[in-house]
């Protein structure tokens, strides 16, 4: 599998979400996705990008134009140094929060995504992973 | 800090939505609204998000928000010109803002919100012949 192309986002601040969210757009639309893969994978990216400034602390999206063969898709990493995740099953179900939100960040990205992916250590920080290919 | 522009429109108040927003500008729409539908005793609330290329969990919880607090301030809000592509998207997210009315666009919600007009002032008319 090859990357075409990577872009790192600092987030920081509700700013950095919108700058994130027309990213993942400018990438969906070079990997050719169609205008309802680029909308899921631009919310789920919205999703995990406030996720990254309300529980990580802020951190860093990685966004890269992948190439596997004959399939082209979007890769999205959020990683942030924040407090980590005690209990990922509970993170991922809908309705969830440990902050204001609805909870439906984490679960919702994961159903927008062909593939989603999510390590986290206590004390150290979390990394979400969500992958969309051209169908 | 920007704002997103509210007209008065009779007894209703019509919002177009124009720019991708961020959280703290969805923020404080949410809170100019409910200040101005006192203010001007709006009967209905026009949100026009046909520009909008996303509506992701804050966003929609916004728009929740607003059409339950117009609710409790008797008026009535109406989202109008959501994308085809939004609307599949919000209901995999989770979303279904089952709490706010719908009209495909600012046409048919203009006149949802006309026809509630037509009835308050009918019952009204009603109230003074008794």
């Amino acid at each position: 599998m090859a990357t075409k192309r990577t872009e790192r986002v600092d987030i920081r601040s509700s700013e950095d979400v919108v700058r994130v969210r027309q990213q993942v757009r400018v990438l969906a639309v070079e990997a050719g996705l169609s205008l309802v893969d680029q909308t899921k994978i631009v919310t789920a990216a919205s999703e995990l990008a406030r996720n990254t400034i309300d529980y990580g602390g802020g951190g860093e999206a990685m966004l890269e134009v992948l190439e596997d063969g004959r399939r082209r898709g979007v890769r999205l990493t959020f990683a942030d140094q924040g407090p980590g995740i005690a209990d990922i099953e509970q993170a991922l179900r809908d309705g969830f929060t440990s902050g204001g939100g609805l909870g439906l960040g984490l679960g919702g990205a994961r159903r927008l995504a062909n593939e989603f992916s999510i390590e986290s250590t206590v004390g150290v920080g979390t990394k979400v992973s969500i992958t969309r290919w051209k169908a | 800090m920007d704002r997103i522009p509210i007209l008065k429109m009779g007894r209703a108040l019509l919002v177009t939505i124009q720019v991708d927003m961020h959280d703290r500008l969805a923020t404080a729409l949410e809170e100019d609204l409910t200040t101005k539908i006192v203010a001007v005793g709006a009967k209905g609330v026009l949100i026009d998000i046909s520009a909008l290329e996303i509506v992701d969990s804050f966003i929609g919880r916004m728009l929740d928000n607003i059409a339950a607090v117009s609710r409790i301030l008797d008026a009535e809000t109406v989202v109008v010109g959501m994308r085809p592509a939004v609307a599949i998207t919000l209901v995999e997210l989770g979303l279904s803002l089952s709490g706010v009315k719908t009209a495909l666009n600012v046409e048919r919600g203009m006149a949802l919100i006309a026809r509630r007009l037509e009835a308050e002032q009918e019952a009204e008319d009603g109230d003074e012949e008794d």
